[in-house]
């Protein structure tokens, strides 16, 4: 008998995953009847999500431990058993600033664009504006972690503010943002509507990291259907991360049930290829991936990351029982049950753009060593 | 310090539904005193902050499914300046309450302080006025599909009148004799009678 999975998504690339696994039957072959439902916002999917409404959702890697943690809303217990997506998000600025920028940097570093856009950022009144997609994502984190190693307090020397991915590009069409961090494609979006240039990537800043999973609350991880929905999105995964497949996802995203945007423009995020700064397309393999590197297997480290991005900046006061919670819920003990055969095996990514380490044994240490930090208590004094 | 009335903001790109909401709070929303609150209503989704620092409200209220409830919590979460909301969520003490709001689509950000029942006696009203809402949708719906049926079942009438030389009367139970056989409704059965007949008019003017 076939089982009716219902499973919550935003209009990204990195849905792919579990698009593939309805539309070219792999959840199907696993017995499931995967349901896929579209979400207008990261709060109205996390509302679905807290509530029951959905089994599960296509979810960015720090929401489900906020919801662990029970910050910004109700608590939650929940888990991360399966990375959808590593990478895919992108910085992209207004043709405005980016012209403003143009002479002080090649494009190529980005701690030397983050330093040509501090200087203009400074001269700025009102401060500049950036979108980012909701308070827990990799989104608000890169582009604080960027903007603070450029000397940029996100807090005090910009502004920013959340808006869902697909309004993105219209919000710098109409001047609300003066750029955004977003995932794909909504970058390669607004630059082939001629809106603005990519001036740095996820994959650049920090490669490999899990961008997004598939969330579950944690009491009801134990269905045996999750089990069989594992293996098949095991199978989806392997089958999009594989270039000869790329059109025809491509074209299973580009309908109006998904992502509704050029099916040209979602092929080219696939196969990695970004028209980055001055125009010159830029080519990363893993810009965005599904499958290689092993990644869909959850690592305590993805969760003590946003765990300490949410020290750093205020979302959370420290503690050892918040830190030992975030780890857990990228637990891989569900994703190794569910799919033994997998490798997690892998070679040492390239480090972080400003070549300093994470080490997930010493969170505390790792948050020692930033000047620039928005202590829980100044976030939450009125 | 002067006790001023509670404030009520309404964000809703639909005027009718934030109309139906508006009145029934005005009616209904008064506090253990007697005191009507003050209702507001924002209809333009831009430069939402400013807009709602003007109003400086005690609750929002918005529906679940609008885009702009990402940039509202971001906001609360970051400002400094205004009182800060929080979702109705994170006040755990009235879970059924919670679940009946997101059944109706309703998501409310409450500020810090507010008595629990005056928040869950707003709740209710913006509950059963969002259902009330769906309600009226709803029949809207049924009748103008009950008008379109009416309409199909005169053409299947007309043209069973001209096909068969027979009276409306018998055209009428023919109809309903068919459907019946067929276990189908009536406008079902007419509406693919007018399209048999359209399909065929169509093959006799290209002969």
């Amino acid at each position: 008998m076939t089982e009716r999975i219902v499973a919550a998504f935003v209009p990204l690339v990195d849905c792919a995953v579990l698009v593939a696994a309805r539309e070219h039957g792999f959840a199907a072959e696993a017995g499931l009847d995967l349901v896929l439902v579209k979400e207008p916002s990261w709060a109205s999917l996390r509302d679905h999500l807290s509530l029951g409404h959905v089994d599960c959702a296509h979810a960015l890697a720090p929401l489900p431990v906020a919801l662990t943690l029970g910050v910004g809303h109700v608590h939650v217990d929940c888990v991360a058993p399966f990375v959808l997506g590593r990478g895919g998000n992108a910085v992209t600025v207004s043709k405005r600033l980016f012209e403003e920028m143009q002479g002080a940097t090649s494009f190529t570093d980005p701690l030397e664009t983050g330093r040509a856009l501090a200087a203009v950022a400074r001269r700025r009144v009102p401060p500049l504006t950036f979108g980012m997609v909701f308070p827990f994502s990799n989104h608000n984190y890169d582009l604080r972690y960027w903007l603070a190693a450029a000397g940029l307090h996100p807090d005090r020397d910009v502004r920013l503010v959340a808006i869902p991915p697909p309004l993105m590009v219209d919000s710098l069409r109409a001047g609300l943002v003066d750029g955004f961090c977003v995932g794909s494609p909504w970058n390669s979006l607004a630059v082939a509507q001629g809106l603005g240039s990519i001036v740095v990537t996820q994959s650049q800043l920090f490669p490999r990291a899990a961008e997004k999973v598939l969330a579950l609350r944690r009491a009801f991880a134990d269905r045996e259907h999750f089990v069989r929905l594992l293996q098949a999105l095991d199978a989806a995964a392997a089958w999009a991360d594989e270039p000869a497949n790329h059109s025809v996802l491509a074209s299973y995203l580009a309908r109006p049930a998904y992502l509704d945007v050029p099916e040209e423009i979602i092929a080219a995020v696939l196969g990695g290829r970004l028209r980055f700064g001055v125009g010159a397309e830029m080519h990363d393999p893993d810009y965005l991936y599904f499958h290689r590197h092993a990644a869909n297997a959850p690592r305590e480290a993805d969760g003590l990351w946003a765990y300490a991005q949410m020290v750093r900046w205020g979302q959370l006061a420290p503690s050892e029982r918040a830190e030992k919670a975030a780890a857990n819920v990228f637990g891989s003990a569900l994703y190794r049950a569910s799919v033994p055969w997998a490798s997690l095996e892998i070679t040492a990514p390239a480090p972080p753009f400003d070549h300093v380490a994470f080490p997930p044994a010493d969170v505390p240490a790792y948050l020692r060593q930033f000047e620039m930090q928005t202590p829980f208590a100044v976030a939450h004094s009125a | 310090m002067t006790q001023r009335p509670l404030r009520i903001l309404i964000v809703d790109e639909n005027a009718v539904r934030a109309a139906i909401l508006e009145e029934g709070l005005r009616v209904a929303g008064n506090g253990a005193d007697g005191e009507a609150p003050e209702v507001h209503h924002i209809r333009e989704m831009a430069n939402l902050l400013a807009r709602i620092g003007a109003v400086d409200p005690d609750v929002i209220l918005i529906d679940l499914e609008n885009p702009s409830r990402d940039t509202l919590e971001q906001m609360f979460q970051v400002s400094r300046l205004a009182r800060r909301p929080i979702a109705m969520f994170v006040d755990k003490s009235d879970s059924a309450s919670v679940q009946a709001a997101i059944d109706a689509g309703v998501s409310a950000y409450v500020v810090d302080g507010l008595r629990k029942e005056r928040v869950k006696s707003i709740l209710d009203v913006t509950i059963s006025r969002f259902h009330a809402f769906d309600r009226l949708q709803c029949e809207l719906q049924q009748a103008k599909s009950a008008l379109e049926d009416r309409k199909i079942v005169e053409q299947a009438k007309a043209i069973l009148m001209r096909q068969r030389g027979c009276s409306e009367d018998d055209a009428y139970v023919l109809l309903r004799r068919t459907a019946m056989n067929q276990n189908r409704k009536i406008a079902e059965l007419a509406r693919s009678l007018v399209a048999a007949a359209a399909l065929l008019r169509t093959g006799v003017e290209h002969d």
